[in-house]
């Protein structure tokens, strides 16, 4: 049961976007389109896993004064993998999300979980809080790209409603923002709605 | 665990000999892979921009001015009369070179361009990979000698990318510049 906590809390009450407000870099820069979003989302939601894993299991032969630093080396070989996997077997993936896929070495959500949760707990538990802020990440890009994908672009999951362009100041950075302002109202909304 | 000199030493190192052992086997595993993906890639595009052809010839480099790759022509044949050719082509766009395959039937039209690898902003410039795009549509059938190759902006008769101008400027060179080492070929 609880393991089951840890994936709610992911989603909900410690989403990594919408409550701790982590990963802001590929959540405003990759979410130009539902797709994008939820590719990044899946992306991160792997390395996070695996990191969380990785990180539990070596927890206790890592003095403290070189902790960061090897956390860092373990996250950033994953991601390299996981980049050469996208390249060799997933081609077209790799191609719209090739320039973001080595910043998730330097995404918190991932630092910050390994820090805060991984080097405290046993590598179940780690591997389950990875899945739940790998999803609540997931959810929150893919949602924040929708909304940005319908209003500047006019297309939901690269499926066309319009003719011509949408408005385009919600594929550029600042509706990033905008779009993201106006999610967190609503999601704190429903949250205090639901309490 | 208490830090101290010895034990930070030996933990890092053993932490990247180990990241780096992973790291340089599944560069071995993907390898291949990468290669026959690209391989698959660039095959499709060239199919995707000529008429139908049956050999490839031995492409010819040509020093490029605008990207940092030197400009390919590969020159296709079907039943040994050339039907047109392909270059591969560059020029640096928002962040890195975009690199173009681009085909011109033989007598120097261009046929259809299509991208093989950049890395424009997602959403905008991006939208130089979708084949259907208009700006990447109105190249197909015109002459270069007849179509003036320059954005609108710049005075040309290049329609571009609502605010992508970067990319469409180096895109339409690319292309120009493949037009212009096919001409000089023929010479």
């Amino acid at each position: 049961m609880k393991y089951i906590s840890y994936i709610k809390d992911g989603i909900l009450k410690n989403n990594p976007v919408f409550v701790l407000m982590l990963g802001m870099c590929p959540t405003l820069g990759t979410t130009t389109s539902a797709i994008n979003g939820l590719s990044m989302g899946l992306a991160t939601t792997f390395v996070l896993i695996l990191s969380n894993v990785a990180i539990s299991l070596v927890k206790n032969l890592i003095p403290d004064k070189v902790r960061i630093p090897s956390f860092i080396v373990i996250i950033a070989s994953f991601v390299t993998i996981l980049q050469l996997v996208m390249q060799a077997y997933l081609p077209a993936i790799f191609e719209t999300l090739g320039v973001f896929i080595p910043l998730i070495v330097v995404n918190c959500i991932i630092l910050g979980r390994a820090e805060s949760f991984a080097s405290k707990n046993t590598p179940i538990a780690s591997a389950f809080d990875g899945i739940g802020t790998g999803i609540g990440f997931t959810v929150a890009l893919t949602l924040l790209g929708l909304v940005r994908e319908i209003l500047g672009n006019g297309s939901v999951f690269d499926y066309k409603f319009i003719d011509g362009d949408g408005m385009l100041i919600f594929v550029l950075a600042p509706g990033a923002f905008i779009a993201l302002g106006y999610l967190l109202v609503l999601y704190n909304k429903i949250v205090s709605k639901l309490k | 665990m208490k830090s101290s000199l010895k034990n930070m030493v030996v933990v890092l190192t053993t932490v990247s000999l180990i990241s780096s052992a992973a790291v340089g086997g599944s560069y071995v595993m993907t390898k291949d892979a990468i290669a026959t993906a690209l391989d698959a890639k660039f095959n499709n595009a060239i199919r995707q921009v000529l008429p139908e052809f049956d050999k490839i010839e031995e492409p010819i480099e040509v020093k490029n001015d605008t990207g940092s790759t030197p400009l390919k022509i590969y020159e296709v044949t079907l039943e040994d009369a050339t039907v047109g050719y392909a270059v591969e082509t560059s020029a640096l766009g928002f962040t890195q070179d975009i690199i173009l395959l681009a085909g011109f039937n033989k007598d120097g039209e261009i046929y259809k361009v299509a991208a093989l690898s950049h890395a424009e902003t997602p959403g905008l410039g991006s939208k130089i990979s979708n084949p259907e795009e208009k700006f990447v549509v109105q190249f197909q059938g015109k002459n270069p000698e007849t179509f003036k190759m320059l954005v609108r902006k710049d005075g040309g008769d290049v329609e571009s990318i609502t605010a992508s101008t970067i990319t469409s400027r180096a895109y339409t060179l690319a292309v120009k510049n493949a037009f212009d080492a096919i001409k000089n070929l023929k010479k």
